[in-house]
């Protein structure tokens, strides 16, 4: 089988990401959105993988640092999120207008 | 192995599309759980099993918890609601359309030689056991501590403020 479906298949899943960055309102669903991007990300490390079988799998061993690191991201982003929301009692990304000039 | 691979990429894409679209943000959450026990099966199809559990566990039992919780905390409207997106839907949809043709026509113009190679020809979990903590050791311990310090930051922006009359109290306690 080639490679070339799972890498389109990837490649939908982070442009469906970044509509739903765009095009979403609301904080959390924008993180929703980010985490659905690292997802198409991770697909194509574990796709290059099975292609070429690197020694020592390295490309297993980004997805895994991948997923920590996106693991910490959501952490401290709903943390953002909910001291923003406690300050403005939104979580509704059009109305942070406080650094607007 | 390809009649597989279409069904997978067929649920991957109907619940990552949900998860952008939908009007409820509850059911956006539980649409990305389908994504990515889709992608944990794709990994699994890709002879990656321990990265499959690894997405499993942290992501479906850990970071989508974390996300319903964000969703609680947060009071974002639970039932349908119209005002979930903003007015730029059809920028948004045009940029996503035209990256995704750059970046599928890039993959295809790119790698239209590259075969997967088979089942059980690719490496095992010992190798990559192998090398997180040989080759890769030091990274290892630095995202691991990243992971740390990020979520002690995640618990000290989360947390209420005491002023210094309940700091006594909490002490006390």
């Amino acid at each position: 089988m080639s490679i070339v479906p799972i890498l389109v298949l990837s490649s939908a899943l982070f442009s469906l990401g970044v509509y739903g960055l765009l095009a979403r309102r609301n904080a959390v669903m924008v993180l929703l959105a980010i985490e659905l991007m690292l997802n198409g990300v991770n697909i194509n490390l574990i796709a290059f993988e099975a292609a070429w079988g690197t020694v020592g799998a390295i490309g297993q061993v980004f997805t895994i640092f991948m997923i920590t690191v996106a693991a910490a991201e959501v952490g401290i982003g709903l943390a953002i999120v909910i001291l923003v929301f406690r300050n403005r009692a939104t979580a509704n990304l059009d109305d942070f207008t406080l650094m607007k000039g | 192995m390809t009649a597989v691979f279409g069904l997978l990429a067929g649920a991957i894409l109907f619940t990552g599309f949900r998860v952008v679209t939908s009007r409820n943000v509850m059911h956006s959450a539980l649409y990305l759980v389908g994504a990515l026990g889709g992608t944990a099966a794709l990994f699994v199809m890709l002879s990656a099993e321990f990265v499959a559990w690894v997405l499993v566990l942290v992501y479906i039992g850990a970071v989508i918890v974390l996300f319903l919780f964000g969703v609680m905390i947060t009071r974002a409207p639970m039932g349908r609601e119209a005002s979930l997106d903003n007015e730029k839907r059809g920028f948004a949809a045009a940029t996503a359309g035209l990256l995704f043709l750059m970046l599928a026509g890039s993959s295809i113009y790119g790698f239209k030689d590259v075969e997967l190679q088979g089942l059980g020809e690719t490496v095992s979990t010992a190798d990559l056991g192998i090398s997180l903590l040989g080759r890769f050791v030091l990274p290892f311990e630095i995202v691991s501590f990243l992971l740390l310090a990020a979520l002690v930051g995640g618990i000290v922006l989360a947390r209420k403020d005491l002023t210094p009359g309940q700091e006594e109290e909490a002490g006390a306690v």
